[in-house]
């Protein structure tokens, strides 16, 4: 059987993993907010420590972190590029034929490659600390009160949950159809990709009916078992403050103060703009 | 007082009474109107019994499981759950709080991927304090040998466990009938030894009541009673031991004895004098004494 890791977490005991996902992504959130009002070289230095921290509590390998930005480098390097070209005043540090650098443009590309992948690395850690699990539970926490305008947050939630549970099982079984398509002589490699695509048929429908068939025993399984929608339903976790919580709050606090600060008063240090 | 503490309080009297009464029900599937899946079905489950309900594939015996917790509603006829008339809305959750269903395939039966999660899906539908779903939980798990993997995921698990765990999650609920519909069918030898083992134990010690659907005629031989259904009829009842002795009927409708059964059977027809036997072991023994 393929093993699955859904998502990306990454199994550890550290006071990041225990804090309260609904923290964790009001945090990230913030943080990514926070992100966008760096602009000078000295914020990112505050950035980089802040989030180095981070990754150290929480015991993830740094690579680990890294990798997270790995599919977004394209996007970075194209978008630097393009950035490199774009600035058309300021001091000029290199020409050739048409092309011109300016040293404003150099310093608003390295920002914003920067500042790209500190976008990516903060999200990264929350999803390789917190299971998908728990980030369901805390996104169904933190919406709830759009239940007064009647949005289906619970169903919303346990849809999740339920593609979550369901995701490893159809893997499984979509290794299984692929073997016995193969067995009876069914060809996946060869061809251009009209074929390719066609060949894919035979996988997806037996995929497919499985499928509903799953979901109607399932839908039959919570009948039985007195599901009857989010109304007067209680919840066996509790999520709880604790004091980590509120030290991760004012840790928070304080790196967004240095970044405010630097910017209110060490702008000048590098100008940019 | 709900009608459903009256019953189980009229138990200890001395007349027996049913905790699921079916009358005269037939049913068909609306697909197929023409085709009835049960005919004129009489049947009476008693309080604290273990019934094995026997049959086919299409004997309607699945079909029943799902008409005594009111998932399907008869055409004709009538069923009643402690008194309770599955036929009206109002009494749904009553009777599914009180009559468990286990189906056949354990991966569908489970909403989170957490066991302990789970397990507590049934009583938060319903309601129940906080405190109480955790000690629900832990008794739960408990009882089906299962503690140990309360935080863990069902992915790495054996049929065997993740069926136990299935019944955790109906056992959560508190009900007084726990039905297994085919829920061993899908399971190795060992899976099935497992799951019989908590059902065996769990009508001795918990006094649940216990019915198990399936088409292992030796998983019959642990019950009280056994209900063999044959095209949508009740084909035959009675006490395992007594329906196996009627290997002739049972052969009519292409069933067996289990082979322990059968061997006595013939045993006997020989004219051997053989004790009832249930296991190899009683059987090697009686031979034993014969030589």
């Amino acid at each position: 059987m393929r093993e699955m890791t859904f998502g990306q977490y990454y199994p550890a005991e550290s006071v990041i993993h225990k804090l309260d996902p609904r923290l964790k992504i009001v945090l990230t959130l913030a943080y990514i907010v926070t992100i966008f009002f760096v602009n000078n070289f000295l914020a990112f230095g505050v950035v980089f420590i802040f989030l180095l921290s981070l990754v150290f509590l929480s015991s993830v390998p740094i690579r680990m972190i890294l990798k997270a930005v790995r599919p977004i480098m394209y996007i970075i390097i194209f978008t630097a590029i393009l950035n490199l070209f774009w600035g058309v005043d300021g001091t000029r540090v290199w020409n050739w034929w048409f092309i011109t650098i300016y040293r404003e443009a150099l310093f608003n590309t390295a920002l914003l490659m920067l500042r790209l992948m500190f976008l990516v690395m903060g999200p990264a850690l929350l999803t390789l600390t917190t299971t998908p699990m728990d980030l369901t539970d805390g996104i169904e926490r933190l919406l709830s009160p759009l239940k007064v305008v009647r949005f289906p947050v619970h169903e919303l939630a346990l849809v999740m949950s339920i593609a979550l549970r369901f995701i490893p099982i159809l893997m499984e079984e979509t290794d299984k159809i692929i073997k016995a398509q193969k067995s009876r002589g069914a060809n996946f490699d060869s061809g251009n990709i009209f074929k390719r695509a066609a060949a894919l048929i035979p996988i997806l429908i037996p995929l497919f009916v499985s499928a509903f068939r799953r979901a109607e025993e399932l839908a039959l399984a919570m009948d039985s078992r007195c599901y009857k929608g989010g109304k007067g339903r209680t919840r066996m976790k509790l999520l709880k403050f604790s004091l980590t919580d509120f030290l991760a709050v004012l840790g928070f606090i304080i790196f967004v103060l240095c970044i405010v600060a630097i910017r209110v008063h060490f702008m000048h240090i590098i100008p940019v703009h | 007082m709900s009608s459903v503490d009256e019953i189980m309080a009229g138990a200890d009297k001395p007349v027996k009474r049913p905790v699921i009464k079916v009358e005269n029900v037939s049913f068909s599937y609306p697909s197929d109107e023409s085709n009835l899946v049960l005919q004129d079905i009489n049947l009476e489950v008693f309080r604290g019994e273990f019934l094995a309900l026997l049959g086919h594939n299409g004997s309607g015996k699945s079909t029943l499981a799902k008409l005594f917790n009111g998932l399907l509603v008869p055409l004709t006829g009538d069923i009643e759950i402690f008194g309770l008339n599955t036929a009206y809305e109002e009494n749904e959750f009553k009777i599914r709080r009180n009559i468990g269903l286990v189906f056949q395939n354990p991966d569908n039966q489970m909403v989170t991927t957490i066991i302990e999660d789970d397990v507590a899906f049934g009583p938060e539908n319903v309601g129940i304090p906080r405190n109480e779903i955790i000690e629900r939980v832990r008794w739960a798990l408990d009882a089906v040998g299962m503690s140990a993997y309360a935080k863990g995921t069902p992915t790495r698990l054996s049929g065997g466990q993740k069926q136990r765990i299935a019944i955790a999650g109906v056992l959560a609920l508190k009900p007084k009938v726990i039905v297994l519909d085919e829920s061993t069918a899908m399971l190795d030898p060992r899976g099935r030894r497992e799951v019989l083992a908590v059902a065996k134990r769990l009508q001795k010690e918990e006094g649940i009541t216990v019915i198990l659907i399936t088409h292992f005629m030796e998983e019959a031989l642990m019950a009280d009673r056994v209900v063999v259904l044959d095209k949508g009829k009740v084909y035959m009842q009675g006490k395992p031991l007594e329906v196996f002795e009627n290997e002739e009927a049972l052969k009519q409708i292409k069933l067996g004895a289990p082979p322990v059964i059968s061997l006595k059977n013939r045993l006997r027809e020989m004219g051997a004098s053989i004790n009832d036997v249930y296991t190899e072991g009683e059987l090697a023994k009686e031979l034993g004494k014969l030589i």
